[in-house]
């Protein structure tokens, strides 16, 4: 039962496994297929974007400048430095420099709110213009239909990214209140490299959506 | 103790050069290359992210069955957007009526 | 509650803790697949009374039972929980649950608390299903083609797209957790080229399932968010593809046939070596066959779409790839029938299973093959010659995998020998009924009775009649094994660790095995099926 197992302690090598060894293994193993899943969940939608941007190049150009390249950019750059303090706070864990894993943690989730509350601001922008699909919808020229599939898109990829790293803020938030305590020490950081991985995934993600949404049609 | 810790250096370089192959990306993208501009942001978004996955996700020094696990949704990813273009890119090859 | 420890009475996982809290909040793997036991049978008993309505409505040809809204929600429920909810999780989380960690060697799998997170997840994924089914029900096939499902019907789509989105992450957790369990946690000496067929079959489902279900899972919360937002990718309003939604249902979809065919193909493997007394012919090349199966089958989903519009080239290429698909398939057939050459053969209730199963699968793959060639898909794409095609696979396939599975392991699961004479029995019943369902099926589609329809022209009548005949034929004997096999657990003889005298790990512990699986860990030295000096079974 489950609560056996929290009777042999916090970090305690799972009863299914053999050394802690294995059970690192296990868990890098779990969370890399994870990621597998994840990249196939996105990529549904990009495959979609791709038809579409495909079939309707100019509208699709067209839709992405009604989007702020400063927004994604600055967006961008926050991701990136919460990487990087992210990185730090798997170190951290390695190091069991409990402290510093906090701090770390901490700025990992204030970088990720940040995010968000810009991509809150754009959001409000696109519907003051009256371009989010489904909600409010003003747009008029030649090619509405296909500015609107665009902003559909956009919105569903910023949404479900938003969504994931709404999700990783709230973990990486609940690391650093385990991380006070002291709950990662040296021999059981396996968590938050874990936490790093999905951390660096949400990344990776918005670093190809920024190129597909924002930086096209720029240049016309 | 740790098996696989990172320089602090190399978290640095690499969110670095992170930034510095994003404004390059965000600048190209205001100059007009036609078809190129997609290939080049593409390229650098993959290359961006092959550094976060080699060296903050570890996978450079990760076992093989781990990479091959990071490679594959890639690759299916790719079965998958691929076969979806093959038919929208080759309506009207075969000289087949209405195909 | 304590538990009671009756002197001499041995603890196994059954009667270690009789509380319900020990039931809904076990991480043991194999209490865990008795959840999903009982699960998927009531599952299957929603999905069976929709297809008993519906062949209750075909026995006329004029519609007399149910109106045309309602058959159309007949045919998606039968869809829909038969898919999702009873033949993908059938094998996988019953007996791989099962036998995972005890054909490895292990005390459970890699991640207990997911896999409990997973049957939880399905029990949700399947109220918001019969939710919808109550409220209602959904008439947009279970393939939910837009435009339809997203802009005209006025159904319950989104409940029961978002049951099947939830029951979806049940699938990736259990892949995940196989996978994980597979490589990492073998016991000593077990290397992969000595593991059991039905884990390398197990391992090629679980590739399946994490990486088609995330697809299926965005697509359906795509047609989800456009049901709800009036707005969306397949809007045709908006030049929305409706080949875009088919392209992404069915790059899940056509996967997802082999999940549900591979883990049947593993237990078949199983029986036939246990009852031909042999190892399987070929273990090497069956072992990568399943491998081959599960990457090829992700290359052939177009051939879903041949008369929906796709270009001629891109049609061209899924019939080429859809036809390289059918070889691994076939080695395995040849594979199991020289295992049977000259093997010492018992005719027992698994072994009857497996037999059928080699028939039947083999007819099924064969249409399939037909259903791949272009010229004859125009000609039955959407007719009953797809419909009996995917049963004799699907039912004729896997169902009959299942069931030869469900006895070879019953005494391994319960300790208990079920009614060898009923099974037989039921087997045979089975088969027969089967056949009369379904084979009248292809001749009617090849005649051209298009599916979904509840009304035909009277020609039809004769050969829907021997269908629906043959179904009530089928009903009994799949009634027959639950209370049989019901029965066994009170009455049926107590087994030993190894009633079946065959090699396996899963056999090397007691018949119903202790909670932690093995009293010491096993270590393993030779291949899987040895049994060279093994004594013969009378």
């Amino acid at each position: 039962m489950i609560g056996q197992r929290a009777e042999r302690g916090r970090g305690a090598l799972g009863e299914q496994f053999g050394t802690f060894e294995q059970q690192h293994q296990s868990e890098e193993l779990g969370m890399w297929i994870f990621l597998g899943t994840e990249i196939m969940l996105f990529g549904g939608l990009f495959t979609a974007y791709t038809v579409y941007r495909t079939v309707y190049p100019d509208g699709f150009a067209e839709g992405s400048r009604h989007l702020d390249v400063l927004y994604g950019s600055v967006n961008t750059a926050v991701l990136i430095l919460s990487s990087l303090t992210m990185s730090l706070a798997v170190r951290a864990a390695q190091f069991g420099r409990q402290r510093a894993l906090t701090w770390y943690l901490l700025g990992t989730a204030l970088l990720g709110v940040l995010f968000l509350a810009v991509k809150g601001l754009e959001y409000q922008k696109h519907f003051a213009e009256g371009m989010v699909p489904g909600l409010v919808w003003q747009y008029v020229g030649p090619l509405a239909n296909q500015v609107e599939l665009f902003l559909f898109a956009y919105f569903v990829m910023t949404g479900l990214h938003g969504l994931h790293l709404g999700i990783g803020v709230l973990a990486v938030l609940l690391f650093a209140a385990r991380a006070r305590r002291g709950g990662f020490p040296a021999e059981r950081h396996a968590p938050v490299e874990m936490l790093g991985l999905y951390w660096h995934f949400v990344d990776v993600v918005w670093l190809f959506l920024l190129p597909l949404l924002y930086l096209f049609g720029l240049s016309s | 103790m740790p098996e696989r810790t990172v320089p602090v250096r190399t978290c640095f370089v690499v969110c670095a050069v992170l930034l510095v192959l994003t404004g390059s990306s965000v600048a190209v993208a205001h100059v007009d290359l036609r078809g190129w501009n997609t290939l080049i942001a593409l390229l650098v978004a993959a290359i961006q992210a092959l550094l976060v996955g080699q060296f903050l996700m570890h996978l450079r020094w990760s076992p093989p069955v781990i990479r091959l696990a990071a490679v594959a949704g890639v690759v299916w990813l790719a079965i998958l957007i691929v076969g979806t273009l093959d038919d929208i890119l080759t309506r009207g090859w075969l000289a087949v009526p209405g195909k | 509650m304590s538990t009671i420890a009756l002197p001499g009475r041995r603890r196994t996982y059954l009667n270690t803790d009789y509380a319900i809290r020990s039931w809904f909040l076990t991480t043991d793997h194999k209490r865990i697949a008795v959840l999903y036991l009982v699960s998927i049978t009531l599952m299957f008993l929603v999905g069976g009374a929709a297809a008993t309505l519906m062949r209750l409505e075909l026995l006329t040809p004029d519609g007399s039972l149910v109106d045309s809204e309602t058959y159309n929600k007949l045919f998606t429920m039968h869809g829909v929980v038969m898919v999702w909810f009873f033949l993908i999780p059938s094998i996988p989380n019953v007996l791989g649950n099962f036998l995972v960690p005890l054909m490895i060697g292990a005390r459970d799998l890699a991640f207990p608390r997911l896999n409990l997170m997973s049957w939880y997840i399905y029990v949700v994924g399947a109220a918001f299903t019969l939710w919808a089914l109550v409220d209602g029900g959904v008439d947009t096939g279970w393939t939910f083609y837009t435009p339809f499902s997203t802009s005209a019907s006025t159904t319950n789509v989104v409940t029961v797209v978002v049951g099947i989105f939830i029951l979806g992450f049940s699938s990736i957790l259990t892949g995940m957790n196989f996978i994980v369990t597979i490589h990492r946690l073998r016991a000593p000496g077990l290397t992969w080229f000595r593991l059991p067929l039905f884990l390398w079959s197990t391992y090629a489902t679980s590739v399946i399932l994490v990486l088609a279900t995330p697809v299926l899972a965005v697509t359906l919360l795509l047609v989800a968010v456009e049901r709800v937002a009036r707005v969306g990718f397949f809007d045709p309003t908006l030049g929305g593809d409706p080949l875009l939604f088919q392209n992404l249902f069915w790059f899940y979809s056509h996967p997802a046939v082999y999940i549900m065919i591979l883990p049947g193909m593993g237990v078949v493997s199983e029986l036939i070596a246990a009852f031909a007394r042999k190892p399987v012919f070929g273990y090497k090349t069956v072992a990568l066959a399943s491998v081959a199966i599960a990457v090829l089958g992700f290359l052939v989903w177009g051939h879903h779409m041949f008369v929906a519009g796709i270009s001629a080239h891109a049609a061209l290429m899924f019939s080429v790839l859809s036809y390289l698909v059918a070889i691994p398939s076939a080695i395995k057939v040849f594979n199991w029938t020289a295992t049977l050459y000259r093997g010492a053969i018992t005719l027992s209730t698994p072994l009857l299973y497996a037999l059928g199963f080699i028939g039947l699968f083999t007819i099924g793959g064969l249409t399939g093959l037909f259903l791949a060639s272009l010229g004859v898909d125009v000609q039955v794409h959407d007719t009953y010659f797809v419909v009996a095609h995917f049963h004799y696979i699907m039912v004729g396939g896997m169902v009959t995998a299942f069931m030869g599975g469900l006895h070879y392991w019953w005494p391994k699961m319960t300790g208990r020998m079920y009614s060898e004479t009923w099974g037989r029995i039921a087997a045979i019943v089975i088969f027969f009924g089967f056949n009369l369902t379904f084979f009248p099926l292809y001749i009617l589609g090849y005649l051209g009775m298009p599916r979904r329809y509840h009304i035909y022209p009277p020609d039809f009548q004769m050969l829907n009649v021997m269908s629906t005949a043959g179904a009530s034929i089928l009903a009994v004997g799949y009634f027959l094994p639950l209370v049989y096999l019901l029965a066994s657990l009170r009455s049926g003889k107590r087994a030993g660790d190894n009633p079946w005298d065959v090699t396996g790990l899963e056999w090397q512990t007691s018949s119903p095995p202790p909670k932690l699986n093995f009293t010491e860990t096993p270590v393993v030295s030779g291949p899987p099926y040895d049994f060279i000096g093994r004594a013969g079974r009378a």
